[in-house]
Formats: C-alpha cells, sequence, structure tokens
C-alpha cells in the first residue's frame, strides 16, 4: 500500500509541476485529492487495514496529501502570478484617448474673474466689500460727491436719466457717501459694481463697471495711497512693477492723482519698430484715478463721524475692463460684452 | 490745448529737451497728451532766394522757369506754378532734401523735361498760413542764402495738453508758461499784458454799452480802433495760430484769436460801423428770439439765453459766439474790440441748449476771472497798433461789478496739515517756494503760511486742501512721497457671507460646465412682447431711461431671461453649439414714482441660466446649486407667459407659506422660435432671497454612531399626483424615525393600470439613540403605505 502510495505521490508531483493553468490545476486537485480520488479513498479505508498497517499507511498518506496540498497551493500562485502578468498584458490601453465620460467645465466671465481677483487683493489688505444701487440719486453720485453745478458729468450727454433726480451711477463713488452714513470711521472699503456712460466707440461701452476703494481714518496720508496701490499693482501685475503717481484733478478728492503702473510687457522681445501695445513705449501705463478725500465730501457726512478737521482718508476708481484687457491682451472692449463661447472658454 | 513750445518759449524756456519738459509739466499735473510737431523739418535746406529772372516754360503754360540767387553766388534753376512769380522777387527756397509741413521730401526733379533743384514756396507749404495762391514774398532787405528759420517760423514742437476743468486758465499759453516755470524753476517772463497802449479816460468812444443782465456779464470791457486796415496777418502770427490748430482769417480776426490763444481770454471783435443806434445792450433773450451766429445758422434761444444787441436787434450770443451782422469784413474800418466775463453756469447752459461749444464758451464756463477781460484788452491794443494800422480812440468801457473784483482770498496753510495729508516732511519754506512759483503770495504766521490767491485761481483754490495739493503736485507726489500702508486699526477684510455664497452658487454652474456671460442692463422696449409678457405683468415696470443710447436700450432689463437668449443666439449664428449659459447680475423693478425724498427702484442681484434640453436638464443645475447653499427649495407647478405652460415650476423657498424666488422650466417654443433656438430650458432666481435663506453654519448631526436603516417602497398613484405631494404624505406618515425619503424611479406601463404612475421611494429611516430594527420600521412602513392609500388612493407594487 505504502508503495501504492508513493507511486501516486510521484504522479501527481509531476503532473502539479507540469500544470499549464489554473484550471487544470484544479482537475488535478479533484483527481489526486477529491472526494471520489484515490489517497482520500486510502484514508477513508484505513480502519478495513489490519492493524499493523494502519499506522504506517495512515501516516504515508497524510504526508503525502499535505505535500500534495502544498505543493497545489504554490503552483497555483505561481499560476496565477503568470496569468494576471497575462491579463495586465491584454489589458493595455491607449492612454492618450480621452478621459470617459468628458467631465464638462465652465468658466467664469473675464470681468467677474478679474473682479474677484482685485476684491482678493484688497480683502487681503483688509478692506471688505461693500454694494450700492445702480439706479442712484443725483444727489449721491454728483452732488455729495463735489460736482460743481455745471460739471459736465452731469449733461444728459453724457449721463444717463431715469428722472431729473434718478440717474444711472456714472461711477462707484456714491456709495462712499452711503457707506460713511452707515458706519462710522475707521473705514476700509472697496466697492465693486456696474456703471454707465452715455459713450459707444471703440474704448467706451454704455455700460461698464468699477471698483471703487475707500480708506477712512484719523491718519491716512497720500503715503498710503501710494502704498496700498502699489501692493495691488504688483498682485495683479508682478511683483516688479512699480507706480507712478501723476497730479490730476477729480472733484470728490483733493489732492487727485492718475496712477500709472510700470509696463509689464518684456520690452526686448519685440523688434524695437514694434511699438508696446500696452505702453506705447513710455514704460507707463495708467489704471485709475484716486486722491485724498475731498474735505467738502466730508462735510456731507459731517453728521456721522466724519470730521472734515478730525479724519482724513484716500478713495480710488478703477474700470475692471480696462485692468482685464491689459493684463489678457485683450484688443476690443465690445469682445467683452459679445459672449462668443470661444471668447468665454479662454478666461476665468 | 495746442500749445507751440516756440511760443511758450518767448515767456518760459526750460533748458531742457521738449520730451523731459512734457515729462515734468505731466508729473506736475499738467497732462501731455502727446507731442507733435508742426511745420517743416530738415531746416538747413530751407533759405532765402532771390528770383533773378523767370521765364515760360517751353512746354508747359503754367510752368515758368526761374534762375534763384540761393545765397554765395549759387545760381539754381527752380520750375515754378505760381502765377505770381517775377524777376526781383525775394521768396522762400526750399532745396532738395528738405521735408515739407505734410511729410513729403523735396528731391531733384524734372518738370516737363526741365530740370528744377528745389521749391519757390507758397504759406501752406510751410505750415504758417493756408494760402496755396502764390509764392509768398519777402521782404527784399533779406540777404539771399541767409536761413529761413531765421525770418519765418518755419517749425516747432507743439504740446497737446489735457486740461482739466479747474484750470481755464491754462488755457492760455502765458499760464502754461506758468506752470512750466513752476515746475522747472526756469525764469518766467513778464506777462505779455504788462504794458497797456491804452488808456482808461471818460472819453466819447463814439458806442455806449448797457448791460441789463449784470448776473449773467458781471463785466464788459471794450476799446475803439479807427484808420483800420484788414488784411492778411503777418507769417509768424499766421504760423502760431496754424500750429494752434486754427485757420489765419485777416488780421483782426486772427488778433482776437491770437490774444485768446495767449491769455485765454477769449475777444470779439465788432465793425464799430455796423454796430446799429451806436450803442450796444447786454441783455436776457425773450424767448424765441432768434440770432444769426457768425457761421450762419439762425439760432432760437430761450430767455436765459444772453446776447448783445444792437438797435437792430441781437449780434451775438454773449461769451459763446458772435453774430455775422456786426462782424469785421474786408471793407472794416473801424473795430470795437470786446473783451467779457460771462457766468460761468449760464454759459455752460446756453452751449448745451444751443449745441454750440466755441473755444470762448468752452473758456468761460470754466469760470474765467474779470481781471483777465483787461489783459486780453491790453494785448489786443498793442497788436491792433502793430498790425492793423489803426489809431487808438482813448479811453475804455468798463462796465459791471466786475471791475471792482472782489479782495483776493488769504488762506491759512499749517504745517502740520501738509506733512498730515502727505505723510512726506515738507518744509514750511519749500511750500512757500512752490505757491510763489504759482502767482501766490506768502506770509509767515506761527503756524505756517498765509496765502494770498491770485485772481486766475481765485475759484479753483478756496481752502486749505486745495493749497496742499499745489504744494504736493509741485513737491513731486511721486519722487517724493514715501510708501507706507494704513494702520487699519482692527479693519479685517472678509467677504460677508452673502458676497461669499453667491461666489459659490456662480461657481456651482461653472463646476457643472455652464459659462458665465454678462449681458447689458438695458432692454429694448419690444422685448417684452417678444417674452409673451401680459399687460399688467410686473415685469413690466421697466426703469424707463430719458435719454437712452438708442430706442433699442431705453429700458433697464426686468429679468436676465432676454441677455440669456440674445448670447444663445449670437454663438448659434456662429455656429457654436448652445452650450449652458448663466448670468448673475441685476435686475431692476420700477416703482411707482420717484420723488424729490427719492425712492429710488427696486435692485436685486438675479441668477439666471439657459440650458439645451428640458425642464428636468435646468431643474438638476437649479437644485445643485440650492444644495450648494443648503437651501431647501421646493417646485410647485405654475406657468410664466415665456415658459412651456405645462413644463415649468416655480421655485419656492421656506414654508408657511412658501416665497416663490424664481422660475424653472422649458422656454416657450413660440419664444425659443423667436431667437432661432431649439428646445432649450431655463431658470432663474432671486439670488438675494435664495442667499438670505441658505444655512451659514451647519451644524453637527452624528449619523455614524447609529446605523441608518434603509428601505425601497413603490407605490402607484393616479398620474395627475405630484410626486411632491406623495412624499410630503410619506413624511407625514414616516414621522421622527424617517430622516429622509426621495424619489429614484418612475415607472408608466403595460404593468401597471393607464393613467396611474408607479414612483419608487427610497426610504432611510435613523434615530439618534440606538441602532433600529425591523421591528421600529415595519409598523412605519405600514403607516406610510395606509396613508398613501387614504390620502391618495395609492397601492403598494409588487
Ligand atoms: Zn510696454
Amino acid at each position: 500500500m505504502t508503495q501504492r502510495i508513493a507511486e501516486l505521490r510521484a504522479e501527481a508531483e509531476a503532473a502539479i509541476s507540469a500544470a499549464a493553468g489554473s484550471a487544470e490545476l484544479e482537475q488535478l486537485r479533484v483527481r489526486y485529492l477529491g472526494r471520489k480520488a484515490e489517497l482520500p479513498n486510502i484514508l477513508r479505508a484505513i480502519a478495513t487495514l489490519p492493524p499493523e498497517e494502519r499506522g504506517p499507511t495512515g501516516k504515508a498518506a497524510n504526508q503525502v496529501r499535505q505535500a500534495l496540498e502544498g505543493l497545489i497551493a504554490q503552483r497555483s500562485e505561481q499560476l496565477a502570478g503568470g496569468e494576471l502578468e497575462q491579463q495586465l498584458r491584454r489589458d493595455v490601453v491607449d492612454v492618450t484617448l480621452p478621459g470617459a465620460p468628458p467631465q464638462p467645465l465652465g468658466r467664469l466671465h473675464l470681468l467677474t474673474a478679474t473682479r474677484r481677483e482685485i476684491e482678493d487683493v484688497f480683502l487681503g489688505l483688509g478692506f471688505r466689500i461693500a454694494e450700492g444701487p445702480e439706479v442712484e440719486t443725483v444727489y449721491y453720485n454728483f452732488d455729495a460727491l463735489n460736482h460743481a453745478p455745471t460739471h459736465p458729468a452731469r449733461d444728459r450727454q453724457d449721463t444717463f436719466y431715469v428722472t431729473d433726480d434718478v440717474v444711472l451711477r456714472t461711477h462707484t463713488s456714491p456709495m462712499q457717501i452711503r457707506a460713511m452714513e452707515a458706519q462710522p470711521p475707521p473705514l476700509y472699503l472697496i466697492i465693486p459694481g456696474r456703471v454707465y456712460r452715455r459713450d459707444n466707440d471703440a474704448t467706451h461701452t454704455p455700460q461698464f463697471h468699477q471698483i471703487e476703494g475707500l480708506a477712512v481714518d484719523e491718519d491716512i496720508t497720500l503715503a498710503d495711497l501710494k502704498g496700498t496701490l502699489l501692493a495691488f499693482a504688483r498682485a495683479i501685475f508682478g511683483s516688479d512693477r512699480e507706480v507712478r503717481l501723476r497730479p490730476h484733478f477729480f472733484p470728490f478728492t483733493e489732492p487727485s492723482v492718475e496712477v500709472d503702473v510700470s509696463c509689464f510687457m518684456a520690452h526686448d522681445s519685440h523688434p524695437p519698430a514694434q511699438r508696446c501695445r500696452v505702453c506705447k513705449d513710455t514704460g507707463w501705463v495708467e489704471i485709475l484715478g484716486s486722491g485724498m478725500v475731498d474735505p467738502n465730501v466730508f462735510s456731507y457726512v459731517a453728521e456721522y463721524g466724519y470730521d472734515p478737521e478730525k479724519i482724513q482718508g484716500f478713495a480710488f476708481g478703477m474700470g475692471i475692463e480696462r485692468i482685464a484687457m491689459l493684463k489678457h491682451g485683450v484688443p476690443d472692449l465690445r469682445l467683452l460684452y459679445d459672449n462668443d463661447v470661444r471668447f468665454l472658454e479662454q478666461f476665468g | 490745448m495746442r500749445v507751440p513750445v516756440e511760443w511758450l518759449y518767448e515767456y518760459c524756456a526750460p533748458d531742457l529737451p521738449v520730451q523731459e519738459l512734457a515729462t515734468r509739466l505731466a508729473m506736475t499735473g499738467t497732462e501731455v497728451d502727446r507731442i507733435e510737431h508742426h511745420g517743416v523739418r530738415a531746416l538747413e535746406h530751407f533759405v532765402v532766394g532771390r528770383v533773378l529772372s523767370a521765364q515760360q516754360h517751353p512746354d508747359a503754360d503754367r510752368l515758368k522757369v526761374c534762375v534763384v540767387d540761393v545765397g554765395d553766388g549759387e545760381q539754381s534753376q527752380i520750375v515754378c506754378g505760381a502765377p505770381n512769380v517775377a524777376a526781383g522777387q525775394t521768396v522762400a527756397v526750399a532745396r532738395p532734401g528738405s521735408v515739407m509741413a505734410d511729410g513729403t521730401k523735396l528731391k531733384q526733379a524734372k518738370l516737363r523735361g526741365l530740370e528744377s533743384n528745389g521749391m519757390i514756396l507758397a504759406e501752406d507749404e510751410l505750415g504758417i498760413g493756408s494760402d496755396h495762391a502764390g509764392t509768398m514774398v519777402l521782404d527784399d532787405v533779406l540777404e539771399p542764402g541767409s536761413p529761413l528759420a531765421g525770418v519765418l517760423p518755419l517749425s516747432t514742437d507743439v504740446l497737446e495738453l489735457e486740461i482739466t476743468p479747474n484750470r481755464p486758465d491754462c488755457l492760455g499759453v502765458y499760464g502754461v508758461a506758468r506752470e512750466a516755470h513752476a515746475a522747472t524753476g526756469a525764469r518766467l517772463r513778464d506777462a505779455p499784458w504788462e504794458q497797456d497802449p491804452g488808456t482808461f479816460d471818460d472819453s466819447d468812444l463814439g458806442v455806449a454799452v448797457v448791460v441789463e443782465a449784470r448776473d449773467l456779464c458781471p463785466r464788459f470791457t471794450a476799446r475803439a480802433f479807427h484808420d483800420v486796415t484788414i488784411g492778411p496777418s503777418p507769417p509768424w502770427l499766421k504760423a502760431r495760430l496754424m500750429a494752434c490748430g486754427q485757420r489765419p482769417i485777416n488780421n483782426v480776426v486772427d488778433i482776437t484769436n491770437y490774444v485768446m490763444l495767449l491769455t485765454a481770454q477769449p475777444m470779439h471783435a465788432f465793425d464799430l460801423d455796423r454796430v446799429e443806434g451806436a450803442r450796444l445792450v447786454v441783455r436776457r433773450a425773450t424767448k424765441g428770439e432768434q440770432v444769426v451766429t457768425l457761421d450762419d445758422q439762425t439760432r432760437t434761444v430761450d430767455g436765459e439765453v444772453c446776447l448783445i444787441a444792437d438797435d437792430a436787434g441781437p449780434t451775438s450770443i454773449g461769451g459763446v459766439m458772435g453774430g455775422n451782422r456786426s462782424e469785421v469784413q474786408d471793407d472794416t474800418t473801424s473795430v470795437l474790440m470786446e473783451a467779457a466775463s460771462w457766468d460761468a453756469a449760464n454759459i455752460h447752459a446756453t452751449s448745451l441748449k444751443l449745441g454750440l461749444r466755441s473755444e470762448a464758451s468752452a473758456r468761460f464756463e470754466k469760470g474765467l476771472a474779470p481781471e483777465q477781460a483787461l489783459d486780453g484788452q491790453a494785448v489786443a491794443t498793442k497788436l491792433m497798433l502793430e498790425l492793423t494800422g489803426a489809431t487808438l480812440v482813448p479811453g475804455t468801457i468798463d462796465v459791471g461789478s466786475g471791475s471792482r473784483p472782489p479782495e483776493p482770498a488769504v488762506l491759512r496753510l499749517r504745517d502740520k496739515r501738509v506733512v498730515g495729508l502727505l505723510g512726506v516732511a515738507i518744509t514750511r519754506s519749500q511750500s512757500a517756494m512752490h505757491l510763489q512759483r504759482l502767482g501766490f503770495e506768502t506770509a509767515e504766521r506761527p503756524d505756517g503760511l498765509d496765502v494770498t490767491v491770485p485772481p486766475w485761481r481765485r475759484n479753483d483754490v478756496t481752502r486749505e486742501a486745495d493749497l496742499i495739493e499745489e504744494v504736493a503736485r509741485l513737491h513731486g507726489v511721486n519722487d517724493q512721497l514715501p510708501t507706507t500702508l494704513p494702520r487699519r486699526r482692527g479693519a479685517v477684510g472678509v467677504l460677508a457671507p452673502a458676497q461669499r455664497l453667491r461666489r459659490r452658487a456662480e461657481d456651482v454652474l461653472v463646476g457643472r460646465g455652464l459659462h458665465e456671460i454678462v449681458g447689458w442692463s438695458f432692454d429694448p422696449p419690444a422685448r417684452d412682447d417678444r417674452l409673451r409678457l401680459a399687460a399688467g405683468d410686473p415685469r413690466r415696470a421697466h426703469v424707463v431711461i430719458e435719454n437712452p443710447m438708442s430706442e433699442d436700450g431705453a429700458n433697464m432689463r426686468t429679468t436676465l431671461l432676454g441677455s440669456l437668449l440674445d448670447v444663445a443666439r449670437h454663438n448659434a449664428a456662429r455656429g457654436q453649439a448652445l452650450r449652458g449659459i448663466f448670468e448673475s447680475g441685476r435686475v431692476y423693478l420700477a416703482r411707482d414714482s420717484y420723488t424729490r425724498s427719492v425712492t429710488l427702484p427696486h435692485e436685486h442681484h438675479a441668477l439666471g441660466a439657459l440650458v439645451p434640453g428640458d425642464v428636468f436638464a435646468a431643474k438638476g443645475y437649479l437644485e445643485a446649486l440650492l444644495r450648494a447653499l443648503r437651501v431647501e427649495g421646493t417646485f410647485a407647478s405654475a406657468s410664466e407667459p415665456f415658459l412651456h405652460p405645462g413644463r415649468s415650476a416655480a421655485v419656492q423657498i421656506g414654508s408657511h407659506p412658501p416665497t416663490v424666488v424664481g422660475w424653472v422650466g422649458d422656454v416657450h417654443p413660440l419664444v425659443a422660435r423667436d431667437w432661432d433656438l431649439a428646445a432649450v430650458a431655463a431658470f432663474e432666481i432671486d439670488l438675494d432671497a435664495v442667499v438670505a435663506a441658505a444655512r451659514l453654519v451647519p451644524e453637527y448631526e452624528d449619523l455614524t454612531s447609529f446605523p441608518e436603516l434603509r428601505e425601497d417602497i413603490a407605490i402607484v398613484v393616479d398620474e395627475t399626483v405630484p410626486a411632491a405631494t406623495v412624499l410630503d404624505a410619506v413624511r407625514a406618515a414616516g414621522g421622527n424615525l424617517l430622516a429622509h425619503a426621495e424619489v429614484f424611479d418612475v415607472y408608466r406601463g403595460e404593468q401597471i393600470a393607464a393613467g396611474r404612475t408607479s414612483l419608487a421611494i427610497a426610504l432611510t429611516f435613523r434615530a439618534r439613540d440606538r441602532t433600529l430594527t425591523d421591528a421600529d420600521v415595519a409598523p412605519l412602513r405600514e403607516k406610510i403605505v395606509k396613508r398613501l392609500a387614504e390620502q391618495l388612493g395609492g397601492e403598494l407594487r409588487g
């Protein structure tokens, strides 16, 4: 009997080692170790053997069974590894094909993206964001902002009127007054929003967007305005930028300055014959108007805690369209309002 | 304002390249738009010549062949087309290599076979006049060969300045010279009106002036001249007018323009013999009165327009434009030279009403000092005597309160205010220097300076802050200023919750593939009909613009749908397949009236989207948005005129009762067709209202300690029963343990009765304090089924 067990072992070991796949291995397992196989039968029949054979036979058969089980497990792992290898090779795909399903991607409009970018800079500088009505009173839009009764901006040629006392705001500045009425100093605010002027040509649309800034405290200086706008210019146009203040005139600031930022184009990258599209080779680009809040403006809100002898501040206003166009090289203002999908997809 | 540098340098000539001067002016507040060149270039090629002989060209009737002495005995043959050229004339010659005023470069040429070495010049070719008819004949004392530039103002740079409205004094060359002096420190020569040949005796000028409208005409001055010979102005004067962009007319008219360009004071010359009745009255017009102005237009004016009239009626619109009846003409021999002051606001209003802006009105409307009238008279008198052969009638007419101008204002400039406002140390003596250069007088006081304002700055400089501005701009707001940041006591920059949520709402849509657009706030009035709005629809209550750019932009929009449809069509017309688009912006709803106590219209921030597909496509985006903001939205079947009546809903938030905050649905097929669009769906919400309902700070809920128990049921109801009603019943029956119920499948078809719908509903049960078992849930489930059966005729399916 032990002879037979040894034969079975040799035969099974040879077959298992030669097995070419998991399926064949499973057949071998059934053939040698399955319920009806010879070796389990030998083990089940131990009791029928003469007593002196039972021990050695049982021991041998068990050893062989364990050996074969181990061998099958070992071979199985070998085979599985090989088969996985094959499977992985079969699974190869062209990874340059697009993802599926394609995930749609929308874009914020360039004006919104630019507005948020500017807002975020001033949030970082400690400013909050306020908004005001677009249909505004003449009082807030002109009177309280120290516009002389004959100031040309009041003309019906330049400003949209709803009634004699109500206009479409021509700037975001009226919210300066509303904000000061609502809250005593110190005040650090920016005011983004849509504004309207009666202009329609290559560089003007009757509706456009501005961001107003207002900082009022006891000790705000023109130097603070310069520092604030330098920080802004560097955040938006690059850390190497400088700003330049040029004296100017606005009704609601005194002194008033226009602010230029140093050109951010690489000037050596184009032949000298071609003028820089941004600065026309002057090295500077005008980006906004600003100044120290005129005492007359404070006198309109003096009762709310703005005594012109005690507090002072700066204000500035910039066009979002202009910043966006400069930064992204958009050549024509009207592209911003065409909303052509091929334009929209490029930004935001 | 065009300022020829050659003219400017007569009064202030900084030793600087023009470009550098322009920069200094710009950096001290006088903006330079550009620097232009006026006149010819390559000056070395322009010389004085003498015509030795002028003979008919053998092959051309209209050409003459001239031999010209161009100096050093050199004789040049020049073929010339001018009819008046003749031997013996002293002329201006351009030799080959010259660059003419229009930019053409002169070369040696052959004209009809004969060599021509240059040109004998006419005025217009030099840019010093408009005459092209004939050769310019020069004074015979000039030596042939001498440089022409020494004889004629051939060439100058011109500063094109943008003068801000507070500085009408800079609308004259001398005012700009003052700025150049202050900006550079270069010497300022005496003002051209320092020497006045006129007198102020009480003699009769042969004309009387009555100013009735004293409020509109604070000062009226006049001088009379006899023996005037009208003729062309000398080349130097014409050249300066041309460089300033004005066309020379005749010596008297040119003098009025020249004086204005130099002093900023507009002048007007009357033909004294054409003043009817020898009397001028300055008065308000009667309503409907007509004046024929210099430009030959008949203008009808109202009762607030100020006229100058003689016995035959109005001759001029005061301060705006003269009339043609008393205009100086070729046969004029007596001239009345007027220089007046006019009320700035009235000039502004008149000029607007008439749509008539002149060089004069552009200056008067900014407010000139009455003192400037006599400045103008002084310069004009000098030129009339020099250039027209006139004799001056002694005396000056000077009417009005403006002839006794107010005492100059004295303002205190405190040192500590200067430093405190600018943030840079400026000494008192520096402040004094800057102000003195601008014509202010200063006197030391313990805490600063007492500053006397000169008349020409009276309107502009009235407060300490105005003085600080003057000091700041000359001290250098750019180079001298440190860059510091505000101390921002306690100020924290943070988005308000509504601003944060608005960004979130936009980002949700962008993240799901929609593109944001920015539409116009303006609506064409016809759009209401195109959107099928009924007569009483609140969206017809537009804010209406009185003076729109065009009738198509007269209304302010009350919905975003118009913008969205327009953009969709714009893109479709360009072959761009419709993608989902949205806009986030204001809409405007009129109120009944706006009064002085001013009730403004209602504005809210709306968010609207237009997407391909049907109501469910639109609703999917909207639900995602509401979920992102943590707003519970509900939907109820409702119709809008521009939506498909059976495939649209009102968007509601809150309960007891819910508030409608918007709509969603298929765009009505007629509306879609009107915009050339295929099936599209849309929604619009009042984002302000939605954001106000958002849950800002979610509170922690324990969803993990005791697992939930899920169960699905399918219930069959009449197809007219809305799913929302079924869910309401389910929730009511499910009680506190039913955490969530939602429809996840809908079936209609063969397996159930006709007219019935099967809704598959996912139920989630959860308790806070224990793990639920079937024993807990089974009764609830039964209760739900029972309730559906009783209330809605629902039956459990399968
Ligand atoms: Zn550049």
